[in-house]
């Protein structure tokens, strides 16, 4: 890596959950330098203390989301020169969730959530019986593929309008876990989910603003899984209740 | 920490498709009052329609027909959004839903002065 004589203006938020604010730090600018190595580098050479949160370096985690310039960003991924504005760059941690201390947030609720909406798989088969036989050209499966490459990062989670209006939402990460499991045939928890996501805080408080397609890393397109939750849950309405 | 995509289109549509709503929820009592008015004081409402002959109040109108119209057409694009299959081309939809309600608009203000 070849270093530049230039500095970046690096300005961190530092503190806990009981408030806190930015500190500037300069930091020398490098070839290929990432926002995660800026938030490194920090640590390594002027803030020993600094707390944040990483764990792959190469996208596959998801723990090293941050708000970089105001923006949601997976910051192992987020290149510096993509996100610089003139030489400044503001790193906070993730909006919408609570601060444990510096940059590393309490992400206990937004799990609690993927919970709530039934985000868990529910078997309908045993280990003694043969794996199902599931067609990549399935309907069902495709619709699944598009929304399952989520790493639970809570990028999407932080961009959203709704959870910052409403704490209750679960949000875009939870419901769009809810979505491929709906259209996983293998799966026996169909009506208690869609009963889930259509409560208080579920898909229908969704106002589709498409921050979270805006701003998913994997570009996935939690709005339009919420959109098929809210066309499941309208159906099953319109069926008084009966469903598939 | 605060987020910097405020001024993100479809965010404004969502708010003006909300604004909207509350203005003609507040707006119908008064035009139920006034069609009322056609059933017990005939009198008054003439008062009333000649008053509606200002220009001023042509261009009021003008105004409400165009929060209905962005109500109308953006409910029209969320119920799109919402019941078709995806398509990745969400702000030109409500890009078009603007237009359209201000062609209506527009076109309600000049038929009317």
């Amino acid at each position: 890596m070849r270093e530049a004589a230039e500095a970046l203006d690096v300005k961190v938020w530092r503190g806990n959950a009981h408030g806190g604010g930015y500190r500037s730090y300069s930091v020398p600018a490098q070839e290929s330098q990432t926002v995660l190595d800026v938030v490194t580098w920090i640590q390594q050479h002027a803030e020993p203390t600094l707390t944040y949160r990483f764990a792959c370096r190469v996208g596959m985690c998801g723990s090293c989301a941050m708000m970089v310039n105001g923006e949601p960003r997976w910051t192992c991924r987020t290149h510096v020169r993509r996100v610089l504005d003139g030489k400044r760059l503001e790193i906070a941690p993730l909006r919408n969730l609570p601060v444990i201390k510096d940059l590393a947030t309490d992400m206990a609720e937004f799990f609690d959530k993927w919970t709530g909406a039934e985000g868990v798989f529910h078997p309908t088969a045993t280990r003694k019986d043969a794996i199902a036989p599931i067609s990549p050209a399935d309907p069902m499966r495709q619709l699944a593929n598009e929304a399952v490459e989520c790493i639970n990062c809570a990028v999407c989670y932080s961009a959203c309008d709704t959870v910052t209006a409403n704490p209750s939402y679960l949000g875009p990460a939870a419901l769009n876990r809810a979505w491929t499991l709906q259209n996983d045939e293998r799966d026996g928890a169909y009506a208690p989910r869609l009963r889930a996501v259509s409560a208080d805080g579920g898909c229908f408080n969704c106002h589709s603003h498409q921050s979270c397609l805006t701003y998913c890393p994997n570009d996935l397109n939690p709005t339009a899984s919420i959109a098929g939750l809210k066309r499941l849950s309208s159906t099953s309405f319109l069926r008084r209740g009966r469903t598939r | 920490m605060k987020a910097k995509h405020n001024r993100d289109p479809l965010r404004i549509a969502s708010l003006i498709h909300r604004i909207s709503g509350l203005a003609l929820a507040l707006f119908l009592p008064l035009h139920f009052y006034v069609l009322g008015l056609a059933l017990n004081d005939a009198a008054r409402l003439d008062t009333f329609l000649r008053w509606t002959d200002y220009p001023l109040v042509k261009l009021a109108e003008a105004v409400l027909v165009l929060l209905l119209s962005l109500h109308l057409f953006g409910g029209l694009r969320l119920l799109a959004l919402e019941f078709l299959p995806w398509s990745p081309r969400q702000k030109a939809y409500a890009a078009i839903a603007a237009a359209l309600s201000f062609f209506v608009s527009i076109g309600f203000f000049l038929s009317a002065v």
